[in-house]
């Protein structure tokens, strides 16, 4: 530890810190553009000038090293005028164009020429114009703004992994961009929007919207990935605007993937508003009371099983399966995809190592997943562990760039097996095993040999737990928590197994495949292939739209908040179910969120445990239940990153993106 | 008094022998090396310390002190590295030039000594771009000094091992710039490091490295030959050794001259230089030591001593000794806004003040050489240039606005002349129409 003293006051720091961390340790805000915590340390900017006893210069604090006994000043004549300088020297080529900035009002450059910028400009000459740069469908680039902090020329290469942000240029024609114009190749691009502290990148899709003071902000939670990305809705006159990462250092730090951010306009389009009811063949806009009694009038005498979407929330889960439990259901799935998953166990499902301790793991071997493409957010993780050197990582699958250098071992579930040999040695090794891996005929014997593999590398310890099971939507371990496995499962039902079926949310299947004879009931948000089959459609509320529980896939859970009201006689999906229920003679004992809640706690007390990461250990190394395996290769796991699921599928911004990435323009012969 | 023959260190500095290891051997290079060598890692360098040479790439450096970073032993197991700066931009300096297209050998060796005394594993010549044809020589005598035995795998049979290689660059001058170097040399843009870490401690490739001039390198088997007493017998203390000075401009014969340290400018001027043009009272002012240093005019040019102390008593400095000669046919403000261009140019564009202020700098002092400008502006652009002084990474910025602080500090009146000059034909056209 250092001594350091900051204008008088005297604080003590590690070793190797910063000027600027000692000084935001005693209080003081030091003014800074192109630092960043998460980033590595340009010093480029000048803003963060301090004065260090007996240096005859002012001193960059974001870089310079403490030493014991160091005397720092943050207010002295010498360092108002230098940060006046810088400041008048980022304004003289900086356009005044903040009345048309989309910038304006969370802008780092108007707050501090606020406090050091002059009232008139001294600079009569003519300012320098930037030709605007093309870096994809997400990203509005105004560079006659830029400041060139080159904090998005960090970010690329150092949190996203792809380094195709750069400088070209030298001095006052210094300029960032990609060199070749193309698309930046990132599912992390949106963050250099949140990182730029100016108006040079700006959110295309928000361009000319709105205005930061005019939006209401909802703290809620991601679930288009399983991440479970903490969020910001900003919303408008009922209307979602924008979506902007929340700090959760454990979860997401302050980072969102692109799907969970720019997909929110899915939310206004192909929505299902009011109730259907099927009448002769077609369906007809119905009131909720004739919804209910058509299903009240079909339903008896009926083999009833329920299917499970991927995002639904956990209230709804439960309400619906309290509801099916009463009718007698001959079965419950939420496995869309078909997983073998192992319910026996929690830790069977989860994540957990934990998204966090990612950071302490030092080999890793990843299973039939594409985490970049599957929790963009969860692979700068592991990418970050990477970067810090002493970490392998192995790939059983298909092999594609995941941002770090990652082995090839093998590309069939018979490989597994044989990667115990690359984790060998390792003090904390994880194994990450891919939903989709289990998606398939050998899928139990793929979670056993996976598990084995976490066994067999000395991952399974009472201080660690290697073994990861990485799912795709933020409702899939909420449902697997509440039990929502039972009787039948999908394929037995769809098979004829039940000729009356409950999907709520339930998009993630072949709608052709339900029987002809069947009687669906489409409960959802956005009106596709099942929802056209369905005899009788509710109207349910989208993520952004109701109070919900979601567990991320390391197990935590966390609440989602209402930022707008659901659109036309939509409603929350638990309320749905409750009333459904007294239609149907089996009236569920709440009438509020609050009492569902309760019981739901009392039933399933994960839920009572609000934002509780996965148990540091692994109690019980035995595993699943062996099965044979077959030499068949994984599949490519996500195809399409930008369209998944009825939100981003009904998104014009996440079309645009696929249209962009999924083909891509033939090179140019410069390249 | 002025260099004996004898004391003269680059004796083919003019090339009127040939550069090749024949002729160098005859000239005294190479000889005697290992025993140079055998003397070991401290006492080279203590004689490079007691000799008081100081860097002559411009800021002066005591080259001993510089040395003596370099870490003893390598726990780690990181080598390290010489990198010689032979990047030679500075406007006005041509001196590095001479000695690798004339006397490439003096720099082999010296890189030879200092890598050894610093522990280096091997050497790096980073090489002006625009030096082509000096690239091609000093390849040449590189490839002959390998041939004979004289650099690689046990080096001059001393049992060290010392590999030399030169790099090009690619025409900047903020390569020159020592870690600006580094990060060029590494396949960078080349874009000054922050400091600290310093070189010697993560350097080249992040190992121990030293980043020295070309004549600095080039001088030291010369102090070990003869010995740091005689090379600190030149020049004042603490300014000692003999220095190549590059004299241009209004003179009557420029040219590259060896002389010894502390030589009055009016001395260098007219003994090796043939006088001002027009004679000395037609001296306007001089620009001592390479683009980037403050002019005096010719009141102190009369008496000042060409040294690192007696320039900066006059706030400027010896730099690398590129001497700039101007009579009084020039128009300094047009000159100096020439080189407010050359570094806008040459900014690196990395840190705000550099970047915006340079270009700032230049476009006033466009205005003010044609006096298309208020009298308040002078004391404006006086304070843009503080603002850039000292608040960046590297000295580029600091260099590229002396020049125009020099001008206004000694020439304010002829500024103000040229913008009431240039009122006054407003008012006549403004009159006639």
């Amino acid at each position: 530890m250092a001594k350091v003293t900051v204008d008088g006051i005297e604080v003590e720091v590690p070793n190797g810190a910063s000027v600027l961390q000692a000084c935001e340790a005693a209080g003081k805000e030091i003014p800074r553009f192109c630092y960043h915590e998460r980033l590595s340390v340009a010093g480029n900017c000048r803003m963060c000038l301090v004065e260090v006893e007996k240096a005859p210069k002012p001193v960059a604090s974001c870089a310079y090293p403490v030493m014991d006994g160091m005397k720092v000043f943050t207010d002295t004549p010498m360092v108002r005028n230098a940060r006046r300088g810088v400041m008048e020297f980022l304004l003289i080529n900086h356009p005044l164009d903040c009345p048309i900035c989309d910038q304006g009002g969370e802008c780092d450059l108007q707050d501090q020429a606020m406090a050091y910028g002059r009232d008139l400009s001294r600079y009569d000459e003519g300012k320098r114009a930037v030709k605007d740069k093309y870096v994809g469908p997400l990203i509005k680039t105004v560079m006659n703004r830029c400041i060139h902090c080159t904090r998005c020329v960090r970010f690329a290469a150092e949190v996203a992994g792809v380094p195709e942000m750069g400088a070209t240029g030298r001095g006052e024609n210094m300029e960032i961009g990609t060199y070749v114009e193309k698309a930046l190749t990132s599912e992390l691009s949106g963050n250099l929007i949140d990182i730029c502290p100016v108006g040079a990148l700006t959110s295309r899709p928000y361009a000319f919207v709105s205005r930061p003071w005019e939006l209401s902000k909802t703290d809620s939670v991601d679930v288009l990935d399983a991440v479970g990305a903490n969020i910001r809705v900003d919303t408008r006159g009922g209307e979602v605007l924008r979506i902007l990462p929340r700090l959760h250092e454990e979860v997401n730090e302050e980072w969102l993937a692109d799907r969970g951010r720019f997909s929110f306009d899915g939310l206004k389009r192909r929505r299902l508003d009011r109730p259907w009811v099927r009448q002769d063949g077609t369906l007809k806009p119905a009131s909720w009371a004739e919804a209910f009694q058509a299903i009240a009038r079909a339903l008896p005498g009926r083999r009833l099983g329920a299917i499970l979407g991927d995002t639904m929330d956990a209230e709804a889960i439960f309400a619906l399966k309290g509801l099916m439990t009463a009718l007698g259901a001959v079965g419950l799935d939420c496995r869309q995809d078909g997983a073998k998953l192992d319910l026996s166990r929690p830790d069977f499902y989860l994540f957990n190592t934990g998204i966090a301790r990612i950071e302490e793991a030092d080999a890793l071997v990843i299973i039939g997943a594409d985490p970049r493409r599957e929790a963009p957010v969860l692979n700068a993780r592991i990418r970050k562990r990477w970067a810090q050197g002493g970490f392998r990582a192995g790939v059983i699958g298909t092999a594609r760039d995941l941002t770090y250098p990652a082995t090839v071992l093998g590309a069939a579930p018979t490989d597994i097996a044989g990667a115990a040999a690359f984790l060998a040695g390792a003090q904390r090794p994880m194994v990450v095993l891919g939903r989709s891996a289990l998606a398939r005929e050998d899928g139990a014997g793929v979670l056993a040999a996976a598990w084995e593999l976490a066994r067999a590398a000395g991952g399974l310890r009472e201080d660690w737990h290697g073994f990861n099971l990485l799912h795709r939507f933020g409702g899939q371990v909420g449902a697997l928590d509440l039990g929502f496995v039972q009787g039948l499962d999908m394929a037995a039902m769809l098979a004829g197994g039940a000729d009356a079926l409950w999907l709520l949310g339930a998009d993630g299947f072949d709608a052709a495949r339900i029987p002809a004879h069947a009687f669906v009931i489409y409960q959802g948000h956005h009106g596709e292939a099942a929802a056209a089959r369905a005899d009788v459609i509710l109207p349910g509320a989208a993520y952004t739209e109701k109070e919900g529980s979601y567990v991320n896939t390391e197990g935590r859970v966390q609440r989602g908040r209402m930022a707008v009201p659901p659109p036309g006689e939509a409603r929350e999906d638990w309320a749905i179910i409750r009333a459904a229920s007294e239609f149907l003679g089996q009236t569920l004992p709440f009438d509020t969120l609050e009492a569902l809640r309760a019981e739901m706690a009392a039933a399933h007390p994960v839920f009572a445990r609000l934002d509780q990461g996965p148990l540091p250990g692994c109690t019980d190394p035995s595993g699943p239940a062996p099965a044979p395996v077959t030499a068949t290769p994984f599949a490519v796991p996500v195809e399409n990153y930008w369209q998944v699921e009825p939100i981003t599928r009904a998104s014009e911004t996440m079309a645009a993106c696929a249209a962009t990435y999924l083909n891509p323009q033939p090179l140019l012969a410069a390249e | 008094m002025a260099l004996h023959d004898r004391d003269r260190i680059f004796t083919n500095l003019y090339g009127t022998r040939p550069w090749n290891l024949p002729d160098a051997r005859r000239r005294g290079d190479w000889d005697g090396t290992k025993e140079i060598l055998a003397r070991g890692r401290d006492a080279i360098i203590e004689e490079v310390k007691n000799s008081g040479l100081r860097g002559r790439g411009g800021a002066g450096f005591p080259t001993g002190m510089k040395w003596s970073f370099m870490p003893k032993s390598s726990p780690d197991g990181r080598p390290s590295y010489l990198v010689v700066n032979a990047d030679e931009s500075e406007p006005g300096t041509c001196k590095d030039r001479d000695i690798i297209r004339h006397d490439p050998h003096k720099l082999i060796e010296g890189c030879l000594i200092a890598g050894f005394a610093m522990g280096a594993s091997a050497g790096y010549i980073y090489i002006r771009g625009e030096y082509y044809n000096e690239s091609l020589v000093l390849e040449a005598a590189i490839a002959e000094a390998y041939e004979a035995g004289l650099l690689g795998r046990n080096a001059c049979g001393s049992g060290y091992d010392f590999e030399l290689y030169v790099h090009r660059g690619a025409g900047a001058y903020i390569c020159g710039e020592e870690t600006a170097l580094i990060e060029s040399l590494e396949g960078k843009k080349g874009m000054p490091r922050l400091k600290p870490p310093f070189p010697a401690a993560v350097g080249l490739y992040g190992c121990p490295t030293t980043v020295n001039n070309v004549e600095t390198i080039a001088v030291v088997p010369a102090i070990m030959r003869r010995g740091a007493a005689w090379f600190a017998s030149f020049g004042r203390p603490k300014n000692s050794g003999t220095k190549i000075f590059c004299i241009q401009g209004h003179v009557n014969r420029p040219c590259n001259v060896e002389e010894e340290m502390s030589i009055p400018l009016r001395e260098l001027i007219e003994r090796h230089a043939g006088g001002v043009r027009g004679g000395w009272d037609n001296l306007l002012a001089v620009i001592p030591g390479g683009s980037s240093t403050p002019m005096i005019p010719k009141s102190v040019c009369d008496d000042v001593l060409m040294d690192f102390d007696a320039l900066r008593e006059h706030k400027t400095g010896l730099g690398t000794a590129g001497v700039i000669v101007m009579d009084k046919s020039t128009d300094l403000i047009k000159a100096i806004q020439r080189l407010s261009a050359f570094y806008k140019h040459e900014s690196c564009g990395q840190c705000t003040p550099c970047r915006e202020g340079m270009g700032w700098v230049n476009r006033v002092m466009l205005r003010m050489v044609e006096g298309r400008a208020e009298i308040e502006e002078i004391d404006v652009l006086e304070q843009v240039t503080r603002q850039i002084e000292g608040h960046t990474i590297c000295a580029l910025a600091d260099g590229g606005v002396w020049p125009v602080q020099g001008l206004i500090r000694h020439f304010r009146p002829m500024m103000e002349e040229r913008i009431a000059a240039y009122k006054a034909r407003q008012m006549q056209r403004m009159a006639a129409e």
